[in-house]
């Protein structure tokens, strides 16, 4: 069998907060690795550590001790500016809130990331244009987030995240300002890019059944992994 | 990618059009001001330097010394020892002096016709035209010839021409100075009044030479006017002229000067002086303005940075670094300020023109103040763009995000 690379590999992660002379810790020391092509599930009630996690996977914020190696690089411990560059081309976020430009039309929320890694004009608005029709968003190409459903708006916050065909989607609560069908299309389209792209992908939920559609489940409780289940098919995805 | 961030920049002030507007509103007055007050401060110098220059700033005028006899102090020029060969010597042989001219006075009753008129006769050379920048209006001035041959020809002053002649064309009419006819070979161009009332063109010239042999009968001269080559040698000037005289005149060590010089770059100096005290003064006045205009932008880029703490965030998730979103903020207080900069010099040009076409007022604007304007405006961009941008750029991605 070939051996499959670890996408990330965390190895006693913490973290502690300082609240003026009270430590409040959030992270106690996690151990998890996550291979190239996974979904992966990260569930747990609000205070486990999971949005933390999230941080510190995404190059937002620093572990207070452990390490983190992504594609086999230690990166908990980089500058901020290598962490741009990292959360510029390794890494995509989707979040709870869409956080699009509000002024800026679909393309160039598209287009956001692309500013700041040097490519041409040309070649921006093609990544752009590819990623927008991948989600199924051509038609909206000048609207802007106000003239766009909730719906849609995730989806071109998701071609954002694509644009630089990073090797991880973090997706925080992406479907937390859903109504339940339209929860149900982007976690169809989270699962077509894993399944068809390959893409890795980290999602945070509270939600049993937007977890189902990830092949694996990881359940946080105070800073630390209680539960760890993967499954070969999704028990969302029927056939 | 600076092309890009002007952009980004143009369109968040677009954005916000009438607080944009509003902000640059201070550095618009502000160069504004500066320009149009630099323009009138550099107006009145200009107008006092050419006001001193007519007078000669770098005239000397030697005259006789006091002597005293058996007690009695004379006036100036009580001794005759100055003569036209002292003149000459001093133009030829001192290099900081430029032309040197005899002169003579005595006021005389001129006739014309059945009018005459009582005024300065003054005996000259030819360089008393330059030294003095006093051109001939009409006709011509003395010239060598005239010198040399002791030619009974005159100019005359515009006060005189009125006087005599009235309408009439006075050149190559005969006017005559105690009896002797004169022929009148030009008339000098209007010089006005001096700070004391006395009216300069109140006046006949005539060659110095036929002034000793017609109409004084004396040997030396009352007096030689001297320029020097510039304002600034008036003093070297002065010494030599002083240990040039002392020799020719043989005068010991022990004895004191035969004569005296005179000069007016003390007043010339006094004057420009107050003027440049009054061109700083309206500039720092008006850039204080500059400065509350500044602050400003800083006050305006902060409020903005608050405003878009969740757009800074966003930029950052998505991979821009600190520099990134401080030249972001820079830009836009830059550009904010240099266009301010600009509308504010087309406000400052054109207020000083209207000043200086309605008002009278003498105004000068040079293209380095318009220069030095727009990079300062630039610059306070810069400089209190700086703090809110580095705030912006030092913003937490996690907390920036959070921010509602």
């Amino acid at each position: 069998m070939v051996q499959v690379e670890d996408l990330i590999r965390v190895r006693d992660l913490h973290k502690v907060y300082r609240m003026g002379e009270v430590e409040v810790p959030a992270l106690s020391g996690i151990n998890l690795d996550i291979r190239r092509g996974e979904f992966v599930a990260i569930m747990g009630a609000s205070g486990s550590g999971k949005s933390t996690f999230m941080n510190i996977l995404g190059c937002l914020d620093r572990p207070t001790s452990g390490t983190y190696f992504l594609e086999g690089q230690e990166v908990g411990s980089l500058t901020r500016d290598a962490w741009a560059h990292i959360r510029n081309r390794k890494i995509g976020f989707v979040f709870q809130g869409f956080n699009l430009l509000p002024r800026a039309s679909a393309l160039e929320n598209a287009e956001l990331p692309m500013m700041y890694n040097g490519l041409r004009g040309g070649e921006r608005h093609q990544r752009a244009l590819e990623a927008l029709s991948l989600v199924g968003l051509e038609g909206r190409l000048h609207h802007t987030p106000n003239q766009l459903s909730g719906g849609q708006q995730q989806r071109v916050a998701i071609a954002r995240a694509l644009v630089n065909r990073p090797s991880l989607i973090l997706a925080d609560e992406p479907t937390g300002n859903l109504d339940s069908k339209t929860s149900r299309d982007i976690m169809e389209l989270l699962h077509h890019l894993n399944a068809r792209e390959g893409l890795t992908i980290i999602l945070v939920t509270h939600e049993a059944d937007i977890a189902a559609y990830a092949q694996r489940q990881i359940q946080f409780r105070d800073g630390l992994v209680v539960a760890d289940k993967r499954s070969i098919q999704p028990s969302a995805i029927s056939g | 990618m600076l092309l890009m961030t002007l952009r980004i920049a143009l369109r968040a002030l677009a954005r916000n059009k009438l607080r944009s507007f509003l902000t640059m509103l201070g550095i618009i007055i502000g160069v504004g001001a500066v320009i149009a007050m630099v323009a009138i401060g550099e107006g009145a110098k200009a107008l006092v330097r050419a006001q001193i220059a007519s007078l000669g700033t770098n005239v000397l005028v030697i005259v006789p010394g006091t002597v005293t006899q058996g007690g009695v102090r004379t006036g100036f020029g009580g001794v005759r020892t100055l003569s036209d060969s002292d003149a000459k010597a001093i133009m030829e042989e001192i290099p900081s002096v430029a032309l040197a001219s005899p002169a003579l006075r005595q006021v005389n009753q001129i006739v014309a016709g059945n009018l005459n008129w009582s005024t300065v006769v003054q005996g000259v050379a030819p360089e008393f035209q330059q030294i003095r920048d006093w051109q001939a209006e009409e006709g011509r001035f003395i010239n060598q010839a005239d010198v040399d041959g002791a030619a009974k020809v005159a100019l005359i002053g515009k006060s005189v021409a009125d006087n005599l002649f009235g309408n009439e064309d006075p050149i190559d009419a005969v006017i005559r100075i105690r009896k002797i006819p004169f022929r009148v070979i030009g008339v000098l161009g209007a010089k006005g009044q001096t700070g004391q009332g006395t009216d300069q063109d109140d006046v006949v010239m005539i060659p110095y030479t036929t002034m000793q042999k017609r109409i004084m009968r004396i040997t030396h001269v009352q007096s030689i006017v001297v320029s020097a080559v510039s304002a600034e040698k008036t003093q070297e000037a002065q010494q030599q002229i002083t240990s040039l005289l002392r020799q020719r005149h043989r005068i010991q060590p022990d004895q004191d000067d035969d004569f005296f010089i005179r000069n007016l770059s003390d007043i010339a100096e006094a004057a420009s002086n107050s003027a440049k005290v009054m061109a700083i003064l309206l500039g720092s006045i008006a850039s204080v303005s500059l400065l509350v205009g500044g602050i400003g932008i800083m006050n305006i880029m902060l409020v903005s940075v608050t405003e878009r703490t969740r757009e800074i965030g966003i930029r950052m998730a998505v991979g821009a670094r600190s520099r990134d979103i401080m030249y972001q903020f820079l830009v836009e207080a830059v550009v904010m300020a240099a266009s301010g900069g600009l509308i504010g010099i087309l406000l400052g040009v054109g207020s000083s023109t209207v000043l200086n076409r309605v008002a009278q007022w003498p105004t000068l604007i040079s293209p380095e103040i318009v220069a030095l304007a727009f990079f300062f405006s630039a610059a306070v961009g810069v400089f209190f763009g700086f703090y809110p941008a580095q705030k912006a750029a030092h913003l937490d991605p996690i907390e920036a995000l959070r921010y509602e």
